[in-house]
C-alpha cells in the first residue's frame, strides 16, 4: 500500500492533507501542478467548454510526464475532443511535440514513433499516446491490444468520458448502464444504455501482463500526477485509464466537475488501483463512502431513475450492486490509505 | 515562406483565442473574516496567530496575538473562549483549542522572555488609566504602543483587579498574572498601587493628564434580603473568591455550603468551597441547568470534583440551621415560578451569588457622566457624557467578561487617540463571515482535537494548584494545523492547479494568485473546489 497521498510522507497536514499543496510540504515533494513553472503543455485558449474533467486530466497527465522525462515527451492523440478542441486550424494549445493521425491508430503511430526512437538509438525521449474511451475501447482497440501484446514501449492514457462527446455524446463500450446518450434514449422499457456488458480495459490490458496499469480520476488529482509519473519510470506498455467528466455529455454543471468524478471514487463506481505484471498491487481506500444515488443525482443523464411519479429504484439498486462488486472486489474501504 | 503541400497558413498558438469571452460568471478571489475573529471581543486575529503557529512560528503568532491583546497566558486559561462556540470546525469534528494554543503561546513568551517593542514616536500626551483590570491595562498597553504616556491608578494593594481578586488561583495561577501586568509595567507604563481616586478631574488638571479611561470594574455584590433567623451564615462568592487572595478568612465556609446563583461567579464559589474543605457544596439555580449563565465546561468541571446542582430551586428562608427553597417549575414563557412545594438543605453558609454593581462614588460629581440600571453611559466612541473621559469593561452595559474588557481598552486606547488628535476614529470595515457552507470540506484531514493534561480530581479537591496544564509543542502545533483558515486563501494551489483552463497566475508564496480573465471561461470549478471559501462566484458585467 502507498500512501493515500503519494507526495506528502508526514501526516501532519490537517489543512490542506488532500489539497494539491501546502506551504508546510517540502518544495521537492510539491506536485508538478503547484510549481509556478510547470509546463503548461495544454495551455490557455482552447476550445474545451467550461468546466471540462479532460482538458484538465490531459494538462495533469502531459505536465507529469514532461517533467519525469526533463521535457523530452511526444504525444500521439487519437481523434476526439481532446485532438479537436485543442488543434483547429492552425492553432495549437499543445507546447509539447505532438501528432495526430486518426481515430482508431494512436496505439499504433505511437508505436511506430517509439520504434523509430529507437533506431535512432534515442533514449531520452519518451512517447505518450492519448485518446478518449471511444478512440481507446472501441476503435483503436485493436491497435492498443497489439502495442500491448508486443510490449512497445508507449504509455497509453485513455481519458474516459464514457460516451463519443466529440460527435454529440453517443454511446461507447465504456458508457455506463442506464446512461442516457444520443444512441440510448431514456425511453422505453430499458431506458438509457444496457445493463450488464461493457468493457473493462484496465482488467483487458492487466490480462496482457504488461509492467504497469493504472485507473485514476480528476477526482484524486495528486495520485493521477504520481501514477503518471511512476508509469514514466517504466519502460514497456504501460496503461493508465483517467475518469473525466463531461459536464455537457453527462449533464453535471461546469463546477461540479470534480465533485462528480469525488462522488463516483466514493461511492465505489470508479475504483482506483494500481497493477503491475496482471496483479493488483494498490487500491485506494474510499475515504468517505457515499450511496450511488448522490453521484447519480447531480446527472441529467440519469435523471430518468429519479422521476419524481415513479423512480426507478429497481436500476438504481443494479447500480449499486455494481459499486458493491467493485468495493468487495478491490477491497476499497477500511484502512490502509 | 515556403509552406508543405496544402498548408497555407502559419501555425499559431490558441493563446491568440481569448475564451474569456464565453464568461458569464467571473469568479474573485475574497477574503472572509472567519468565525472566530468575528466573535472574539478583543478582536484578535486568531486565525492569522495559528497561521504562523502552524509553520512553527511562535514568535510570529505571539506577536500577532499582541497587536490586539497583551495578556495571552491569562486569555488563554481564563476567557470564556467564545470563538471556540463559533469555530466553523464544530460542524466537522470538534472546535480548534484555540485557548489552549494560546496559553501556550502565552506560557512560551513568559518563559522566553519575549516583549513588544513600541515603535510610535512619543505624542507628549498623559492619559490617565483608572483601575488596573483587564480593560485598564488594555487601555494602557495600546496607549503605550501609539505613543501616549499612561498611567495607572489603583484602589487595591495589588494590580490585575478582577483577574487577581475574582479567578481562583486553579484557573490562573498568580505568577502567570504578575508576569504578564510586569511586562506591560516595563513598557513604561507606572501603576499606582492603593492609590483611590477620589476627584477624577482634579487629579487629572493635577497631574497633567490629557484624557482618561475609567474601567473599574463591578465589585459590589447584588444583595437579596432572606429572612434569616441567624442560624445561617450569610456570605458573598465574591467576598469569598476576593478574601482568599487577600488570604483572609478560608475556614469560616463550614462544612455543608450552599451557592445560590448561576453563573460563572458562583461556579468559582463552588469550586473554592470544595477547596476551602466543604464537604457538601450544594449550587441552587432558579431555572434549568441549560438557561445557567456559567459556561457548561465550567460546571461539568465543578461536578466532577463534587459540587451538587439543585436547578428550579429559589430561596425562601434560612431557619434553624436549614435553608429552604422555593421548589420551581418554568412557565410557558420559560420564566420559573415557585410549585409550592420546599426543599428543606441543612447548612452552615448561604453563598450570594447573583452578580455585582458598579460602585465608583468618585465618579458621582464629574459632571456629564451618566449612569443607567448602575451602569455607565459610554458612546460609539467609548466616551462618557464628560468629554475627554472614556469608560469600559464591566462598567458599562456589556457581557461583563475579561476578555470584553480587554477589547474595550484597545478600543478606547484608539478612540482616545483620535480625540486627543482632534479627530473620531473609524474603525476598519469588516468582512462578511466566512461560514460553514462556504467551505470544501473534502480536502481537510480528520483530525480529533488534543486534550489540555488535567490535574488529578483528589490534588482539584484538596488546593488550588492550575487544574488545566499545558500542551507540549507537538500537540500546540497539531492543533494550531487542525485551523481550516475559513475564508483566507492559505495557498494551497488548488485553484491554480484545478483550472482546465490553465487561466490562474500562481504569484508565488505569500502573494497568492490571480486569474487570468482572457482565458477564465467562468465555470467556478476553482469557487467549488476551494477548501476555505476564498473565491466567490459574481455575475460577469458586459
Ligand atoms: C474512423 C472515424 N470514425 C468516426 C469519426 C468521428 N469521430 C470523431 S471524434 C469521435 C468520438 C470520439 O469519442 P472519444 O474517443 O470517446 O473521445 P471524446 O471526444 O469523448 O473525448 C468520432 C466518432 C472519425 N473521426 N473517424
Ligand atoms: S477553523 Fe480556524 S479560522 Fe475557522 S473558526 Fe476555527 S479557528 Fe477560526
Ligand atoms: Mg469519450
Amino acid at each position: 500500500m502507498t500512501d493515500l497521498n503519494p507526495q506528502q510522507k508526514v501526516k501532519f497536514y490537517q489543512k490542506g492533507t488532500y489539497t494539491t499543496s501546502n506551504r508546510l510540504v517540502d518544495a521537492r515533494a510539491r506536485l508538478v501542478q503547484a510549481s509556478m513553472d510547470r509546463n503548461n503543455s495544454l495551455t490557455c485558449g482552447h476550445r474545451a467548454c467550461q468546466g471540462c474533467g479532460e482538458a484538465l486530466g490531459a494538462r495533469y497527465a502531459i505536465d507529469a510526464a514532461m517533467r519525469a522525462s526533463h521535457n523530452q515527451t511526444i504525444a500521439v492523440n487519437a481523434t476526439g475532443c481532446l485532438e479537436v478542441f485543442t488543434t483547429p486550424y492552425p492553432e495549437t494549445s499543445w507546447q509539447i511535440p505532438w501528432v495526430h493521425s486518426l481515430f482508431g491508430n494512436a496505439p499504433a503511430v505511437a508505436t511506430g514513433v517509439a520504434a523509430a526512437l529507437k533506431v535512432r538509438k534515442n533514449k531520452q525521449v519518451r512517447v505518450v499516446a492519448q485518446g478518449g474511451d471511444g478512440g481507446t475501447t472501441d476503435i483503436g482497440f485493436g491497435c492498443l491490444s497489439g502495442m500491448f501484446e508486443r510490449n512497445d514501449d508507449v504509455l497509453y492514457i485513455c481519458y474516459d468520458n464514457q460516451g463519443y462527446m466529440n460527435t454529440g455524446v453517443q454511446r461507447s463500450s465504456a458508457t455506463p448502464p442506464a446512461a442516457r446518450t444520443a444512441t440510448t434514449q431514456a425511453v422505453g422499457d430499458a431506458p438509457g444504455n444496457v445493463f450488464g456488458t461493457g468493457k473493462n480495459v484496465p482488467l483487458i490490458a492487466m490480462a496482457h501482463n504488461i509492467p504497469y496499469v493504472a485507473t485514476a480520476s480528476i477526482a484524486n488529482l495528486k495520485d493521477l500526477e504520481a501514477k503518471v509519473t511512476k508509469a514514466m519510470h517504466i519502460h514497456g506498455a504501460r496503461y493508465i485509464h483517467v475518469n473525466v467528466p463531461c459536464p455537457l455529455g453527462w449533464g453535471s454543471a461546469p463546477h461540479d466537475t470534480v465533485r462528480v468524478a469525488r462522488l463516483m471514487v466514493e461511492c465505489g463506481l470508479f475504483p482506483l488501483f494500481e497493477a503491475e505484471f496482471g496483479e493488483v498491487t494498490n487500491v485506494i481506500k474510499i475515504r468517505k463512502r457515499v450511496p450511488v444515488e448522490e453521484y447519480l443525482k447531480i446527472q441529467k443523464r440519469f435523471a430518468h431513475l429519479f422521476r419524481k411519479d415513479k423512480p426507478d429504484i429497481e436500476r438504481i439498486r443494479a447500480i449499486q450492486a455494481m459499486a458493491d462488486a467493485n468495493i468487495k472486489r478491490y477491497k476499497l474501504l477500511g484502512e490502509g490509505a | 515562406m515556403e509552406k508543405p503541400f496544402a498548408i497555407t497558413l502559419d501555425p499559431g498558438s490558441s493563446l491568440s483565442n481569448r475564451t474569456g469571452s464565453w464568461r458569464t460568471f467571473r469568479p474573485v478571489y475574497v477574503d472572509r473574516l472567519p468565525p472566530c475573529n468575528a466573535t472574539c471581543p478583543a478582536g484578535e486575529n486568531i486565525q492569522h496567530w495559528l497561521y504562523h503557529a502552524e509553520e512553527g512560528d511562535y514568535r510570529g503568532a505571539w506577536d500577532e496575538i499582541m497587536r490586539n491583546n497583551p495578556m495571552p497566558a491569562i486569555m488563554g486559561r481564563a476567557c470564556y473562549h467564545t470563538c471556540e462556540n463559533a469555530c466553523n470546525r464544530n460542524n466537522l469534528d470538534a472546535t480548534v483549542g484555540i485557548h489552549a494554543v494560546e496559553r501556550f503561546l502565552g506560557d512560551l513568551a513568559i518563559e522566553k522572555g519575549w516583549f513588544v517593542k513600541v515603535d510610535a514616536p512619543p505624542t507628549g500626551k498623559n492619559v490617565m488609566v483608572i483601575g488596573s483590570g483587564p480593560g485598564g491595562l488594555s487601555a494602557a498597553y495600546h496607549l503605550t504602543l501609539l505613543g501616549h504616556k499612561a498611567a495607572i491608578f489603583e484602589a487595591m494593594p495589588h494590580a490585575g483587579g478582577m483577574m487577581r481578586y475574582g479567578i481562583p488561583r486553579y484557573r490562573l495561577p498568580i505568577k502567570v498574572l504578575d508576569a504578564e501586568i510586569s511586562r506591560i509595567e516595563a513598557m513604561g507604563v507606572p501603576i499606582y498601587l492603593n492609590t483611590r481616586v477620589s476627584d477624577l478631574k482634579a487629579t487629572m488638571k493635577e497631574r497633567g493628564f490629557h484624557a482618561a479611561f475609567v474601567s473599574v470594574g463591578a465589585w459590589a455584590p447584588k444583595r437579596q434580603d432572606v429572612t434569616n433567623d441567624g442560624s445561617v451564615k450569610v456570605a458573598y462568592a465574591i467576598d469569598i473568591l476576593r478574601s482568599i487572595e487577600e488570604g483572609g478568612m478560608p475556614a469560616e465556609i463550614g462544612k455543608r455550603v450552599v451557592i445560590v446563583g448561576g453563573g460563572n461567579v458562583a461556579i468559582d464559589a463552588a469550586r473554592t468551597a470544595v477547596r476551602l474543605g466543604a464537604e457538601e457544596v450544594i449550587i441552587a439555580y432558579r431555572r434549568t441547568r441549560e438557561r445557567m449563565p456559567a459556561h457548561q465546561f465550567e460546571i461539568h468541571e465543578a461536578l466532577e470534583e463534587g459540587v451538587k446542582l439543585h436547578t428550579l430551586r429559589r430561596v425562601n428562608e434560612c431557619k434553624e440551621g436549614y435553608i429552604i427553597l422555593d421548589k420551581m417549575v418554568l412557565d410557558d414563557t420559560g420564566w420559573p415560578v415557585p410549585t409550592g412545594q420546599l426543599e428543606y438543605l441543612e447548612a452552615d453558609t448561604i453563598v450570594m451569588a447573583l452578580g455585582q454593581d458598579v460602585d465608583a462614588p468618585f465618579l458621582d460629581h464629574v459632571s456629564g457622566v451618566e449612569k443607567k440600571e448602575g451602569n455607565l453611559l459610554i458612546n460609539d466612541h467609548m466616551m462618557t457624557g464628560a468629554d475627554g473621559i472614556f469608560a469600559g469593561g464591566d462598567m458599562v452595559p456589556s457581557d461583563r467578561t475579561m476578555t470584553t474588557a480587554v477589547g474595550h481598552g484597545k478600543k478606547a486606547a484608539r478612540n482616545i487617540d483620535a480625540w486627543l488628535r482632534g479627530e473620531t476614529y473609524q474603525p476598519p470595515k469588516k468582512h462578511p463571515v466566512a461560514t460553514f457552507e462556504s467551505l470544501n470540506t473534502w480536502y481537510y484531514e480528520d483530525a480529533p482535537p488534543t486534550v489540555q493534561p488535567q490535574l488529578d480530581i483528589i490534588r482539584r479537591q484538596s488546593g488550588f494548584a492550575e487544574v488545566l496544564g499545558n500542551l507540549d509543542e507537538a500537540n500546540a502545533l497539531f492543533e494550531a494545523r487542525r485551523c481550516l483558515s475559513c475564508g483566507n486563501c492559505f495557498e494551497c494551489d488548488n485553484c491554480y492547479s484545478i483550472c482546465p483552463d490553465n487561466a490562474i497566475t500562481k504569484l508565488g508564496p505569500g502573494r497568492r494568485f490571480s486569474f487570468k480573465y482572457d482565458y477564465c471561461k467562468g465555470c467556478s470549478l476553482c469557487v467549488k473546489e476551494c477548501p476555505c471559501g476564498a473565491i466567490l462566484t459574481i455575475t460577469e458585467s458586459t
